[in-house]
C-alpha cells in the first residue's frame, strides 16, 4: 500500500490541494477583516437606513449555509444573464445583465467566502467595541483627546483583546470551511485527497488531508495563544 | 469676575426635570462642595460644566469662556476641546485606562496634546521628558512614586483615585471637578483620598466637590451648596449650611450624617 511511488504521487497532489486551501484561507482574511470592520461600523451607525440595511445583511448571511451562498454567488449571475438575454425588449438594466458572465469559480469562491466571514467579524468586532464601557470615552475626553485619539490611543488595544478568543475560533473555522469550495469543483485539498479513492481505491490520502488541517490549526492556536499572553499583563 | 458661573441652568431627560434651574458662582481658589441625596441632580451639574451632557437652557461660563448659553450653536469639535481643557473631571469609579502603567496614564493625553505645539519636531525629547517629569511630580504628590511602572489592575481603589487626580490635574485645568470620589472605596481607603484633596485646597486649587463626607466637606469648603430635587434648596458658607442650616430639608438631611 505504501509503495514508493504512490507516496510519490499522492504527497505531491496533496501538496496541490493544500496549497489552493491555503490561497482561499489568507485571501478570504485579507479581505473579510477589514471589510468585517465596514460591516460592523455600519450596524452601529445612527443613520437609521444604513444600520437596518447592514443588519439585514449580517442576518441573512448568518442565517443561511455558507454552501448555499456559494452556489448563489457561483451560479447566480450566469442564470440571471441568460433570463435577461431571453426578455423581450429589455431596458437599460436588463440590456446590462444580459452582458454578465458565468463566474469564475475561485473569483466566486474568494466572494462568498470573504463576505460570509466579514458578517461574522462584524458581529465580533461591534461586540468588542460595545464592550468598552462609556467612562473609556468619557475619561478621554474630559482629558481633552480627540475622538479619534481616544479610538486609537485607548479603545482599540482594550477591543483586540477582548476579541482575540472569539476571533480565532473563527479563524479555525475558516480553515476548515474552505473544504466547502469543492461544491463547485474547487481542487482544494479534500478533493485532492479523496481522487485517489476513486482512482486507486487508497482511503489513506483522504485521511491524511486530517493532518495538514490539524497541523495548521494546531499552529494558528500556537500563534494565538502567544498573542493572548502577550496581552495578559493587564486585565480590564 | 469670578472663575466659574453658572446660571439658572435646566436639564431634563425625556420628561423627568433633573435640574430645575441652578446657580452659582465659585471665585479662584475656592473650593465648593455640593451635597444632598442621590438622585438630586449632583452629578449632572459637573456632566453638563464638563461637557458630558449639554443643559437644556441656562448659562455656563469658565475663566471668561462662555461654555454654553442657552442655544446648542453648530461649532467645531476644535472649539469644544479648547473649551475641555479648561476644566478637568475625576469621576467616581476612576475609569483609568486599563492597558497603560501608572505614569503612562497621567502623561498620555499632555503628550497626545503636546504633539499640536509648533515647536514639537524641533523638541520632542525635551517636551516629552518635561511632561514626564511633571507626571512624577504630580504622582510623588499624591504618594505613589513606588507605583510609576504598575498597572491599574494592581493597584487598590484608593490608589486607582490617586492616579486619576494626578492624571486630571497634569492638564492643570482652571476648575478641577470631583464626582464623589471616594464613594467607590472601601471606608477605609476614604482618608488617603481626602488627604490628598485637602493639599490642593492647600495648594489654592479651585475645585468643586461633589461628596458625602460632611466633615470633610466642612473642613475643606469655602461654600457649600445643598442639592434637593434639582434645585439648591441651600446655599452658604460651610458654618452656615451646617451649623445653621435654614431650610427644614437641609437640617433632615444633615442630621441623617451626624452620629
Ligand atoms: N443619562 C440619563 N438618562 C436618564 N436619566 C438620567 C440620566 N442621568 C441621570 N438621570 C436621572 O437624573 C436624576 C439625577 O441624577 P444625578 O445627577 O446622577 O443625581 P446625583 O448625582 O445627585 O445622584 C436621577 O433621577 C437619574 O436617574
Ligand atoms: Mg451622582
Amino acid at each position: 500500500m505504501f509503495e514508493r511511488e504512490i507516496l510519490e504521487t499522492v504527497i505531491p497532489r496533496l501538496a496541490d490541494g493544500f496549497i489552493v486551501t491555503l490561497e482561499i484561507f489568507f485571501l478570504t482574511l485579507l479581505i473579510s477583516l477589514p471589510a468585517g470592520l465596514i460591516i460592523s461600523f455600519g450596524s452601529m451607525s445612527k443613520f437609521k437606513p444604513l444600520k437596518l440595511a447592514t443588519k439585514t445583511l449580517v442576518a441573512v448571511i448568518r442565517g443561511t449555509p455558507l454552501v448555499l451562498q456559494l452556489i448563489v454567488i457561483f451560479y447566480g449571475p450566469g442564470l440571471l444573464a441568460s433570463w435577461a438575454q431571453s426578455v423581450e425588449n429589455p431596458n437599460f438594466l436588463i440590456e446590462w445583465i444580459a452582458t454578465w458572465h458565468v463566474m469564475d469559480r475561485f473569483v466566486a469562491v474568494i466572494a462568498s467566502f470573504s463576505l460570509n466571514y466579514a458578517c461574522y467579524f462584524s458581529e465580533i468586532y461591534r461586540g468588542g467595541i460595545e464592550s468598552i464601557s462609556k467612562g473609556q470615552y468619557e475619561a478621554c475626553q474630559v482629558l481633552g483627546m480627540t475622538k479619534t485619539q481616544a479610538f486609537f490611543k485607548v479603545v482599540l488595544m482594550q477591543v483586540v483583546k477582548r476579541i482575540i478568543p472569539p476571533m480565532s475560533n473563527e479563524i479555525i473555522t475558516l480553515v476548515k470551511d474552505t473544504s466547502l469550495a469543492r461544491v463547485i469543483s474547487i481542487y482544494e485539498l479534500i478533493w485532492a485527497g479523496e481522487v485517489f479513492i476513486k482512482l486507486n481505491g487508497l482511503l489513506w490520502p483522504l485521511l491524511a488531508t486530517g493532518i495538514f488541517y490539524l497541523a495548521f490549526n494546531g499552529l494558528l492556536t500556537v500563534v494565538f495563544g502567544k498573542i493572548e499572553n502577550k496581552l495578559n499583563y493587564y486585565k480590564t | 469676575m469670578s472663575i466659574l458661573e453658572v446660571k439658572d441652568l435646566k436639564k431634563s431627560f425625556g420628561k423627568t426635570e433633573v435640574l430645575k434651574g441652578v446657580s452659582f458662582n465659585l471665585e479662584e481658589g475656592e473650593v465648593l462642595s455640593i451635597i444632598g441625596s442621590s438622585g438630586s441632580g449632583k452629578t449632572t451639574i459637573l456632566r453638563c460644566i464638563n461637557q458630558l451632557e449639554t443643559a437644556d437652557s441656562g448659562y455656563i461660563n469658565v475663566a471668561g469662556n462662555v461654555f454654553f448659553d442657552g442655544g446648542i450653536k453648530k461649532e467645531s469639535a476644535s472649539e469644544k476641546r479648547k473649551r475641555q481643557l479648561l476644566v478637568g473631571l475625576v469621576f467616581q469609579d476612576f475609569h483609568l485606562f486599563p492597558q497603560y502603567n501608572v505614569l503612562d496614564n497621567v502623561t498620555l493625553a499632555a503628550k497626545l496634546l503636546a504633539k499640536e505645539r509648533a515647536d514639537y519636531k524641533h523638541n520632542k525629547k525635551q517636551i516629552i521628558a518635561e511632561i514626564e517629569e511633571k507626571a512624577k511630580v504630580l504622582l510623588a504628590k499624591v504618594g505613589l512614586s513606588e507605583k510609576l511602572s504598575n498597572y491599574p489592575c494592581e493597584l487598590s481603589g484608593g490608589q486607582k483615585q490617586r492616579v486619576s487626580i494626578a492624571r486630571a490635574l497634569i492638564m492643570e485645568p482652571k476648575v478641577l471637578f470631583f464626582d464623589e470620589p471616594t464613594s467607590a472605596l472601601d471606608p477605609e481607603l476614604t482618608g488617603e483620598i481626602l488627604k490628598v484633596i485637602k493639599g490642593l485646597a492647600e495648594d489654592n486649587v479651585t475645585m468643586v466637590i461633589v461628596t458625602h463626607e460632611m466633615s470633610f466637606a466642612k473642613a475643606v469648603s469655602s461654600k457649600v451648596i445643598f442639592m434637593d430635587n434639582g434645585v439648591i434648596e441651600e446655599a452658604g458658607t460651610p458654618e452656615e449650611v451646617f451649623d445653621n442650616p435654614k431650610s427644614e430639608r437641609t437640617k433632615a438631611f444633615i442630621s441623617k450624617f451626624e452620629d
